[in-house]
C-alpha cells in the first residue's frame, strides 16, 4: 500500500521534469522533527489502542477495578449476548442505507453546485450548515423536530395531508430506524457533495466538448464520461463514509436516548453503552466489543475495495 | 457547420430558461440544508414555554430574546463556553506545533520509516476516537486524568494531526525547492529556513489547518461525554444536553446555547471551503 499525498504528488511532477531526486535524510533526524507528533500520535491513538486489547482480556469491577485476568470469556460473552444479532442487523441497515442515499443524492447535488448560476456561493455555503454544527447539536435539534407532540415534521406532514394522525418518529420501532437514517443522511451529504465537486472540477472540459460535438445526449455523456472519470472520488466517497457513518455515534445516542434497551442500536452505540450505561458497566465486555468493531470496519472496507477493484480501476 | 447549429438550438432555449431555473433550484436547496438550523433560530427566540406547545407553530407567537439573556448570563453556560474554548484553542497550537516541522520533512526528504510514519497517520483516521474510546478511558483513568482539561486537549490534538499534516505537506512540497535553496547557502540552518522562509509562504495552509482542527476540537462529543462527568468542566457539546432532561425543558435555551455554539464555526468553516477536500482527502490509500 502505497500513500500518496498531493505534496509527493506535486514532487513527483517537479523530480520528472527536472531530473532531481529529492533530499534523503538520516533516521536520526528525522525523529528530532517527526518525534513530538510520533509521541502523540502513540501515546493518545496507539496506546489506547493497546489498552482496549489488554482491557479485553480482562475482567473489571462495576466500578471499574481489575479483578483479574479473564481469557475470552469477555469475547465469548459479548459474542453470544441475545441482544448482538439485531444490533448486527442495525448496523448493516444504517451503514448500507446511510451511505448508499447519501452517494446517490450528493452525485446530483455536486452536479448542480459545479454548474455556474447566480447565487451559487450562498448554496455552497448553506450546505456547509450541517457539515459545520456538532454533530449532537443537530441530534438535539432533530429530536425535538421528530418529537411526536412538539415536532415540527408531524405538524407539517398532517397539515398537508401527507399523514392523518402523528407518528411517533423516534418512539415507534418501525420509525425510529428510517429517522436516524434521515438525519444521517442529510449531514453527511456536505462532505461527499464537496467531495464529488472536487472531482467534477477535476475533469477536463476538452472532454465535454468532444463528447458535444459527438452529438452525445447529456445522460450518456455524465454515464459514459462522467462517471468514469469521477470514480476515484466515488470509492474514496464511499470508503469514508463507511468509516464516519459506521462510527457515528451522536445521531443514535441522541435520537434513541430515552429507548430503553438495545433494540435500536448500533454495534457502536452498544459497546458504549455496555461500559458506561448497562446495569453491569462492564468495560472488559465492551472492550471485546470495541476490538470486534475495528475488525469488522476493517474488513467491511477490506471487502469494498476488493469487490470493486480498487488498484486496477485506479491503474485504468 | 450546420450539424452543430441544429444541435445548438434546443440548446438556446435552454440556455435562456437556466437563467432563472438554476438560481431557483439553489434557493430550494437552500432552504433545505438551513430549514433545521431556522427552527432552530425560531425556537430560540421563544419563550421558555411556548416551544411545547401543541400544536407546534413553526413561528412564536410572541418574540422575545429572552433565552440568549438567559443563557449568558448562566455560569453553568459560561463554564462549558469556557471549557469548549480552552480545548480547541490549546489543542489547536498543539496540533500546529507538532504537525508543522512533521509536515515540512516529510514534504522535503526521504528517510527510512516515512511510509510508515504516513501509514501511522492514516490509521489515527481510521480508529476515530469513537471506537477506542474505552481504550482512552482506561488510559486516563489509570493516568487519574479524568475530569482534566489535559485528557480533552491531548485527545482532540493526537486524533486531528493527521488533517494538519496532509494540507501543510501539500503546501510545503509546492514551494519550489530553488527558494529553499537560495536560504541554506545564505547560511540558514534547516529549521530556520522552515519558519522563516516556507512558513509565510504555506500561510494559507496554516489558516486552514489552524481552523478545521478548532472546529474538529470545538465539536467533539464522545470523548468528553465519557472523560468529563464534572459539570463544571464539561464542553458546550456535552453541557447543553443539561438544558433539556426529564425533570426540565427549556429548549429554547438550548437551543439558544447551540447557536451561540454553531454560527462563528460555520462562519470559519466558509471561509476555508476551498481547501477542506484537498486535505480531507489527501491520505486516502491507493
Amino acid at each position: 500500500m502505497d500513500i500518496v499525498t498531493p505534496g509527493q504528488v506535486a514532487a513527483r511532477g517537479r523530480s520528472r521534469r527536472h531530473r532531481r531526486s529529492p533530499g534523503t535524510a538520516r533516521i536520526g533526524e528525522a525523529l528530532l522533527w517527526l518525534g513530538p507528533a510520533l509521541i502523540l500520535i502513540l501515546g493518545v491513538v496507539i496506546y489506547p489502542a493497546i489498552t482496549l486489547v489488554a482491557t479485553s482480556f480482562n475482567r473489571y469491577s462495576i466500578i471499574g477495578l481489575r479483578l483479574g485476568p479473564a481469557g475470552f470469556q469477555n469475547y465469548l460473552n459479548f459474542l453470544t449476548s441475545p441482544d448482538l444479532g439485531q444490533v448486527v442487523w442495525n448496523t448493516v441497515v444504517w451503514v448500507a442505507l446511510v451511505v448508499a442515499l447519501t452517494i446517490l443524492i450528493s452525485l446530483a447535488l455536486a452536479q448542480f453546485l459545479s454548474k455556474e448560476f447566480f447565487g451559487r456561493r450562498f448554496v455552497r455555503w448553506a450546505v456547509i450548515v450541517p457539515w459545520a454544527s456538532a454533530l449532537v447539536i443537530s441530534s438535539q435539534l432533530f429530536r425535538l423536530m421528530f418529537d411526536y407532540y412538539h415536532g415540527i415534521i408531524n405538524q407539517l406532514l398532517t397539515s398537508v395531508g401527507i399523514i392523518h394522525t402523528p407518528i411517533d418518529w423516534l418512539g415507534d420501532s418501525r420509525y425510529i430506524m428510517p429517522s436516524m437514517i434521515a438525519v444521517g443522511v442529510f449531514v453527511s451529504i456536505p462532505f461527499t457533495a464537496y467531495l464529488f465537486v472536487a472531482g467534477l472540477n477535476a475533469i477536463p472540459t476538452d472532454v465535454y466538448e468532444a463528447a458535444r460535438i459527438d452529438g452525445s445526449s447529456a445522460w450518456s455523456t455524465y454515464r459514459l464520461i462522467t462517471l468514469p472519470l469521477l470514480r476515484p472520488a466515488i470509492l474514496i466517497g464511499v470508503v469514508l463514509n463507511m468509516i464516519y457513518v459506521f462510527n457515528s455515534f451522536p445521531i443514535n445516542w441522541i435520537l434513541n436516548g430515552s429507548n430503553p434497551g438495545f433494540g435500536n442500536d448500533t454495534l457502536i452505540t452498544y459497546m458504549y453503552k455496555l461500559a458506561f450505561k448497562s446495569a453491569q458497566h462492564d468495560v472488559g465486555e465492551s472492550a471485546a466489543a470495541g476490538i470486534f468493531n475495528v475488525l469488522i470496519i476493517l474488513i467491511a472496507v477490506g471487502i469494498y475495495l476488493r469487490f470493486v477493484n480498487w488498484r486496477q480501476g485506479d491503474k485504468a | 457547420m450546420t450539424a452543430i447549429r441544429i444541435t445548438s438550438r434546443p440548446l438556446r432555449g435552454w440556455k435562456r430558461a437556466r437563467r432563472w431555473v438554476l438560481p431557483l433550484a439553489g434557493f430550494v436547496v437552500i432552504i433545505v440544508f438551513i430549514a433545521p438550523y431556522l427552527v432552530m433560530l425560531l425556537d430560540a427566540l421563544r419563550p421558555a414555554g411556548e416551544v411545547l406547545s401543541v400544536p407546534p407553530t413553526l413561528f412564536p407567537k410572541t418574540w422575545t430574546p429572552a433565552a440568549f439573556a438567559q443563557v449568558v448570563t448562566d455560569p453553568a453556560f459560561d463554564n462549558w463556553l469556557k471549557t469548549s474554548l480552552i480545548v480547541a484553542i490549546s489543542s489547536t497550537i498543539i496540533v500546529i506545533l507538532v504537525a508543522i516541522p512533521a509536515a515540512y520533512f516529510t514534504a522535503r526528504f526521504t528517510f527510512r520509516g516515512r511510509v510508515a510514519f504516513l501509514g501511522l497517520i492514516v490509521v489515527t483516521q481510521m480508529f476515530a476516537p469513537t471506537s477506542l474510546v474505552v481504550g482512552i478511558y482506561r488510559e486516563f483513568y489509570d493516568l487519574g486524568l479524568i475530569n482534566t482539561y489535559g485528557a480533552l486537549i491531548l485527545t482532540d490534538a493526537a486524533f486531528n494531526i493527521a488533517f494538519g499534516l496532509w494540507i501543510l505537506q501539500g503546501f510545503f512540497a509546492a514551494i519550489p525547492k530553488e527558494i529553499e535553496e537560495a536560504a541554506s547557502i545564505d547560511g540558514s540552518g534547516r529549521f530556520g529556513t522552515m519558519i522563516r522562509i516556507m512558513l509565510p509562504l504555506t500561510l494559507p495552509g496554516v489558516v486552514t489547518a489552524v481552523t478545521f482542527t478548532f472546529i474538529a476540537a470545538w465539536n467533539e462529543y464522545v470523548v468528553a461525554l465519557t472523560l468529563i462527568q464534572d459539570d463544571a468542566l464539561k464542553p458546550l457539546t456535552v453541557g447543553i444536553s443539561a438544558y433539556v432532561t426529564a425533570y426540565q425543558q427549556n429548549w429554547s435555551q438550548m437551543f439558544a446555547a447551540s447557536l451561540i455554539a454553531i454560527v462563528p464555526v460555520v462562519i470559519l468553516f466558509a471561509l476555508i471551503e476551498k481547501h477542506l477536500i484537498g486535505g480531507m482527502t489527501a491520505g486516502a490509500v491507493k
